[in-house]
């Protein structure tokens, strides 16, 4: 039996080989090694919550029709019965009741987008703060960065879809953004909707966008990001053996194949299981789309929320002046320009050169493999956390009304804070979180140097109380000293000898600013010089002091049980 | 330019060795056969846990009733039993998976060296040698060989036809997605001299007899229900006003439109100056109008002045009277366009003209 199954599978396994010598590409994949980290599987789920989107999708447009022709509804749902609504809105009703696992399937669509979008997000989040992006991986950070942006358009083209008042009111508010931009916004306006708002062109449209360009454009670039990662090799940990020119992991086939396999299982399973248990976006509830109903606590998915939570930030009135201008008969929102357009440009540009800024203070050309921990970098760590806090707050002002609502707030006064605390909660956070990783980084010198404190406490003869400190084993040490001790860009000066004005100077100049804010203000990693005085240094290095506090300790130990087993002793003799 | 470089050392620490590869502890499954025998039995469990929820969830397909459709606790209850079961069959294939590979499968951490991104040198040469060939054989560059020609007539047609073709297919393409492009519409809604109010959605008239003070009406103009949906919809879109009855000691009038309310009676529209959401919610005490989606308040009894949020101008007054019949009539239509801004929102119709004589 065994045999028979080998020999068919060498016989195709040599059928496809002749015809594909597909033989090279299986040697270079089986075994190829990938470091282990459970922060590396952020970006399977969002892979891997594309895979369901992917296959529900396709289970759902067996039953959506993106119509905008109108019915009257007399389909099971009663409370419905003679609404006027389009195709889109009935078919998706329908799909919810009367397909059988029709609903759980809209509802596992809906939870792995949500999903598909915070694995995204995650992912960078880790990708920044170890530094995964540096040379050579920057252009496939920009990669990255593009299926984020083309992940939000699949979401909120998606969102539109069923034309229920929530997402039609979503698209009002894009209507308006539209309006908003200089020149061509009402042209655009036009283009997009065929016309006047709502009219009768734009779901099949977005259809066309949701269920092929935008799905095949991030296909594409899932294979391009998923191809450079195998061509770079993986990024690794720090640790001992790990280095900038190896890669240390276990192979594909079978851990990988299993873990990573197995792993696409349990993230269906959970987004199943969250689709079987949580209802999500009840269309039912909100009716078709109307433009004159809109109820309270109204609120786009959360990857949306901080482009709305912008646009609620931004008062239309400045200390009395208007953010609406007009200019020589021309109008100019900046009240609507600011906040959805070019705080966001700036905010996802920012995101999108962030590797060349670095490169660019750090002056470094080498291609980095080994990843940085966040507190070796504060500057960075700093930046990132403060574009967090900057995103959490648009985001929680995107939902205002309901926080608002559960903790007993004032609408209003809790957009006042807001409109202060964008402008002074990202500095602070910065500030802070670099004061953590310098403190972290000061402590990583104090282990290495004096070793763990042990818990023992030792009485010298003297009186004097010391805590007894045992020695950094190998491995806590290289980690602890191993990193790059990156220092301000040195330029050439701006004359050279003859006196004469050097090109580029101003730009270099510009560099070493921008080097001086990253790494002007630094904890240096302990050097070897320090490292051995304090390990032979008779009280204070660490194995010497340890070994001779903890031979006192023994010793100390080993009289008073003396003493005690004498005292005890004479109890006995005496009775 | 010279480009500062700052590359450090690739061992900044002098003196420290890599202690390489941290020391493997066994497994309780590498050293202890019974541990061993146990994760297997672990992992097939799991596996047959996924069957059993395939089993689930085809049992939940075919004999759970659905009714009519109608019921939607009927169709949660389905839905969270086949959910469970695909969540059985998946996360047990996952779940055992993963534990055979972190409990049976190697776990000796293996080592591969990296190469530098960087061709050698050889083959950026031939690369470069290859292009140069190339684009002599074409003609593009000229080269050193006799008969090399630079056609740079070629190339100059070339990269012009190139420019302009994708125009022949982009030009109709967007040209008939914006429908007559006849923006000067934002102007217009159905509102006009002596239009019935109505109420949303049933389209009962309103007198204003029957307006208490204090209530607030959400109102369409006559006959909109009469069209047909569509243009319905992109007529209410622009259309919809709602109606309060203030106390006219409460009321400040807004020059130059004394006349546009009844004995406290203001109709304003309903589409927030800001995006465009409907402004839906009034808070009676205050007279205040409240947009829900980036709260947008106006101040209804000040000629809906924006009080707070993020936008700038009044909402747009409807003018209105009393007909023969007692009902509430239109006056005109709006003075202004309603809504969002946008970037003509000022000029007047002839904007609008030109563009419907583009469209022909």
């Amino acid at each position: 039996m065994g045999t028979k199954v080998n020999s068919a599978a060498a016989g195709t396994a040599n059928y496809v080989d002749e015809r594909t010598s597909i033989g090279g590409f299986v040697k270079f994949f089986a075994r190829k090694l990938f470091p282990d980290h459970w922060s590396f599987m952020l970006g399977e789920i969002a892979l891997y919550s594309f895979i369901i989107l992917l296959i529900s999708g396709v289970f759902l447009t067996a039953f959506f029709v993106p119509s905008m022709e109108t019915v009257h509804y007399d389909g099971a749902f009663a409370t419905m019965h003679g609404v006027e609504m389009t195709k889109a809105f009935e078919s998706t009703l329908y799909t919810s009741f009367e397909v059988p696992g029709g609903l759980l399937i809209r509802q596992i669509h809906h939870w792995s987008a949500l999903l598909f979008l915070a694995a995204i997000m995650t992912h960078m989040c880790r990708v920044f703060f170890t530094g995964a992006f540096r040379k050579p991986r920057e252009l496939n950070w920009l990669v990255g960065f593009t299926l984020m942006i083309l992940g939000l358009a699949a979401g909120f083209t998606g969102y539109s879809l069923p034309d229920d008042v929530l997402s039609g009111n979503g698209l009002r508010i894009v209507d308006g953004v539209i309006k908003s931009i200089p020149l061509i916004g009402s042209y655009t306006s036009y283009w997009m909707f065929g016309g006047e708002f709502p009219g009768t062109a734009l779901i099949p449209r977005v259809f066309t966008a949701h269920v092929l360009l935008v799905p095949a454009l991030i296909l594409a670039l899932v294979g391009l990001h998923l191809f450079l990662v195998f061509l770079h090799k993986h990024t690794q940990y720090p640790g001992g053996g790990k280095t900038h020119k190896n890669v240390v992991g276990l192979p594909l086939f079978p851990v990988y194949t299993a873990k990573a396999g197995g792993f696409f299982f349990v993230v269906f399973g959970i987004v199943a299981l969250m689709a079987a248990v949580f209802t999500i976006n009840p269309v039912w509830n909100y009716g078709p789309y109307d433009p004159s109903p809109v109820s309270a606590g109204t609120q786009p998915d959360w990857y949306i929320l901080f482009v709305d939570g912008a646009l609620r930030l931004m008062p239309g009135w400045l200390f009395g002046l208007p953010m609406e201008w007009e200019l020589w008969g021309y109008t100019l929102s900046w009240n609507i320009l600011i906040p959805a357009v070019i705080v966001p440009g700036l905010f996802f540009g920012f995101i999108a050169l962030y590797p060349w800024i670095e490169a660019w203070a750090t002056g470094d050309k080498g291609e980095k493999h080994v990843l940085d921990r966040p507190r070796n970098v504060p500057v960075r760590t700093g930046i990132g956390v403060a574009t967090i806090v900057f995103y959490v707050i648009l985001v929680l002002e995107g939902s205002n009304d309901i926080v608002a609502n559960m903790f007993h707030l004032s609408l209003n006064d809790l957009t006042i804070f807001f409109q202060w605390a964008i402008f002074i909660l990202p500095p602070i956070a910065f500030w802070i979180t670099k004061r953590i990783c310098l403190g972290l980084q000061r402590k990583d010198r104090e282990l290495v140097l004096h070793g763990h404190e042990s818990g023992t406490i030792v009485r010298h003869e003297n009186g004097e109380y010391i805590e007894v400190h045992t020695p950094l084993d190998e491995q806590e040490v290289w980690l602890r000293v191993n990193y790059d001790n990156r220092k301000p860009l040195e330029i050439e000066p701006e004359f050279n000898e003859l006196g004469v004005r050097r090109p580029g100077y101003k730009w270099d100049r510009r560099k070493q600013k921008l080097s001086r804010f990253f790494y002007e203000e630094r904890v240096e990693p302990v050097s070897w010089e320090e490292y051995q005085e304090a390990l032979h240094h008779h009280d204070h290095g660490p194995s010497a002091e340890g070994k001779a506090e903890g031979a006192e300790a023994d010793e100390a130990d080993a009289r008073l049980t003396e003493e005690w087993e004498k005292v005890e002793d004479e109890q006995a003799s005496e009775k | 330019m010279s480009t500062p470089e700052n590359t450090p050392d690739d061992a900044p620490q002098e003196g420290f060795v890599d202690p390489g590869l941290a020391h493997h502890r066994p497994r309780r499954a590498d050293v202890d056969p019974k541990a061993d025998k146990r994760a297997e039995r672990q992992v097939a469990a799991l596996f047959g846990l996924s069957a059993v929820g395939t089993v689930i969830a085809l049992w939940a397909y075919f004999t759970k009733d659905t009714g009519d459709g109608g019921d939607v606790a009927t169709i949660q209850s389905v839905n969270m039993w086949i959910g469970i079961g695909v969540f059985l069959a998946m996360s047990g294939i996952g779940f055992g998976a993963i534990h055979w590979a972190k409990t049976l499968m190697r776990d000796h951490e293996m080592v591969e060296e990296r190469h530098e991104m960087r061709s050698s040198d050889e083959n950026r040469a031939a690369a470069i040698q290859n292009l140069k060939d190339g684009a002599e054989d074409s003609g593009l560059a000229g080269g050193e060989g006799e008969g090399a020609k630079r056609r740079s007539v070629l190339k100059g047609s070339l990269i012009t036809a190139m420019a302009i073709a994708p125009l022949a297919i982009l030009v109709p393409q967007i040209g008939n997605m914006g429908g007559d492009w006849n923006v000067s519409k934002f102007r217009h809604t159905m509102w006009g001299p002596g239009v019935r109010l109505a109420r949303d959605p049933d389209g009962a008239l309103i007198k204003a007899a029957d307006v208490t003070v204090g209530s607030a009406y959400h109102v369409i103009p006559e006959g909109l229900n009469d069209l047909d949906h569509h243009h319905k919809m992109d007529a209410k879109a622009k259309a919809v006003v709602l109606l309060v009855r203030l106390d006219p000691s409460d009321l400040k009038i807004v020059p130059g439109r004394e006349d546009w309310s009844f004995d406290g009676i203001v109709a304003y529209s309903k589409i927030c100056t800001h995006v465009g959401c409907p402004v839906a919610l009034y808070e009676q005490q205050t007279h205040h109008l409240l947009c829900p989606c980036h709260q947008s308040t106006f101040d209804v009894s000040d000629g809906a002045k924006v009080v707070f949020g993020p936008a700038k101008r009044p909402l747009p007054q409807l003018p209105i009277a009393i007909d023969d019949e007692g009902y509430i009539v239109a006056k005109n239509d709006f003075d202004e366009p309603v809504g969002p801004s946008y970037w003509e929102r000022l000029k007047g119709d002839s904007s609008g003209a030109e563009a419907e004589e583009e469209s022909h």
